[in-house]
């Protein structure tokens, strides 16, 4: 009994002190980058593009980074998810018969998942070298949704399994044809998760500095079409960040505070958004 | 009816064809449905299941609606229009005696009625697309004593104009309802014939002690 009881304690307290850690840790990013980055937060920092001098901490803001990152992300997030959705629903309604073929394709894409983010910064340079692409807004799209395509296929496809068969063969029952399940059924149980696994590429796609580095380039000005290059986020931290000069390295801050804040607004959208769509859903 | 394991529900799955899901599985021979067969077919394997009704040992409503769980089977045979749509979903609604409890929030989720109205629910949505055999696989299993009765008591009056293929393992509610019995063990089908005869006069041993208790 006492051994039981000591286990239960030792248990206790690991969970706690794990969670405590986490949490602490978390909260001291936050609180660092708030702490360096408000102070200099302004409304030109959201609302101007990089003036004359900006690089030496003179005026203007980092618009061009903002929109150019909005740009890339949503682009990136609606070409993963149209081609994402499709592939998870028919691995898990079409291909049900294949189950090796299934556990095949969801090993490469964990694979795919672990491939640091630089790998396909490359891969998008060579495929935008062979087709005579500069670094552009669209290189930069493509690049990133070659990245975050196989997480969105696994978040959709792990919410998907969680799908009873006997869902299933209730609406094979009625005599639905797969492509009827998988769009009147399945997407409808499953759209809290399709929006979570949205909103984690959508994390994955802006926050990453090392796929758009090769392929978006850098540029002061607000891209007005596919062809031009683009200024994102994570590089205008890193480029500012690595600057000598005290004001532009505050600014990086203040770049990483409105990068927060997106990623931040967004994920509350999402949450609000799933919360309307999760009243049909049944739980099993 | 017959003991768990004995192969009740795959023989119910070879009906409406769910065995072709699973690869491992290998069905011969033949089915025949009046003078079809249904198997060695190549005729549309939507039609073929839509002619049976399933109803599962548990509910599994749709993640919609309780008026479009009814009306999916309608829709997906494309029949659309709005004001039939809600003539029949209340038609077979009231089929399972289900209108009274929910015809004041038809557009709540399916997912907020207690299980035993999911069942019947589920009755419903399946008579909506018209099938000509309702297959049960232990439809109460789940269910509290009420709720099993209100179904059995469906299933009484259904069987007049539904041929109704239900799997039990209840031997007092294969006595209550069935008209014709199979007994079946490790996947065999040892013995069947009209209820009556079945119960009054068993002529497998096996049968003889199923029918005392002695196994089940």
């Amino acid at each position: 009994m006492n051994r039981r009881k000591a286990e239960e304690l030792f248990f206790r307290v690991l969970m706690f002190l794990s969670t405590t850690i986490i949490l602490l840790v978390l909260c001291h990013i936050i609180y660092s980058i708030l702490a360096a980055g408000l102070p200099h937060l302004n409304w030109d920092m959201v609302s101007k593009v990089p003036e004359g001098g900006y690089y030496f901490g003179k005026g203007g803001g980092i618009l061009n980074a903002i929109v150019g990152s909005l740009y890339v992300a949503v682009g990136a997030t609606s070409l993963a998810f149209a081609i994402g959705l499709p592939l998870a629903l028919f691995m898990n309604i079409h291909l049900t018969k294949w189950k090796k073929l299934v556990n095949g394709i969801r090993f490469l894409m964990d694979l795919l998942c672990g491939i640091p983010s630089i790998v396909y910064g490359a891969f998008g340079f060579t495929l935008m070298i062979f087709f005579g692409l500069r670094t552009s807004l669209l290189a930069g799209i493509i690049t990133v949704t070659v990245f975050i395509v196989p997480i969105m296929i696994r978040a959709i496809d792990e919410v998907l399994m969680t799908i009873p068969r006997g869902l299933f063969e209730s609406a094979l029952s009625l005599g639905s044809t797969k492509s009827e399940i998988s769009y009147r059924v399945f997407f409808k149980q499953s759209i809290a998760g399709i929006i979570t696994a949205m909103l984690l590429s959508f994390g994955r796609a802006i926050g990453d500095a090392a796929s758009v580095l090769l392929t978006t380039g850098y540029t002061d000005y607000i891209p007005t079409s596919l062809n031009q290059p683009t200024a994102t986020l994570p590089l205008a931290i890193f480029f500012q960040l690595s600057s000598p000069i005290l004001e532009v390295r505050q600014r990086a801050y203040a770049s990483a505070v409105i990068l927060i804040a997106i990623i931040l607004f967004i994920s509350l959208l999402a949450r609000i958004l799933t919360y309307s769509y999760k009243k049909n859903k049944i739980n099993y | 009816m017959g003991p768990s394991g004995c192969g009740k529900t795959t023989l119910m799955r070879c009906m409406n064809r769910l065995t072709d899901l699973n690869t491992q599985t290998k069905v011969t021979g033949n089915i025949f449905i009046g003078d079809r067969d249904i198997l060695n077919t190549h005729d549309d394997i939507n039609e073929i299941r839509k002619m049976m009704g399933l109803l599962a040992q548990r509910p599994y409503p749709l993640p919609m609606n309780i008026f479009n769980n009814v009306a999916y089977g309608l829709r997906i045979s494309g029949r659309k229009k709005k004001r039939f749509l809600e003539k029949r979903v209340e038609h077979y609604l009231r089929q399972v005696n289900l209108w009274e409890e929910v015809k004041d929030r038809l557009r709540d989720p399916a997912a907020a009625l207690s299980i035993g109205q999911q069942q019947r629910l589920c009755l419903a949505r399946g008579l909506a697309v018209d099938p000509r055999i309702i297959l049960a696989d232990e439809p109460t299993s789940a269910l509290d004593p009420i709720s099993s009765q209100l179904i059995e008591e469906k299933f009484a009056e259904l069987k007049t104009s539904y041929t109704i293929v239900m799997v039990t393992h209840i031997l007092r509610q294969a006595r209550r309802i069935a008209d014709h019995v199979v007994f079946m063990y490790m996947g065999e089908v040892i013995e069947q014939g009209p209820a009556e005869e079945f119960f009054q006069n068993p002529q497998m041993e096996m049968t003889k002690s199923y029918l005392k208790g002695l196994f089940y």
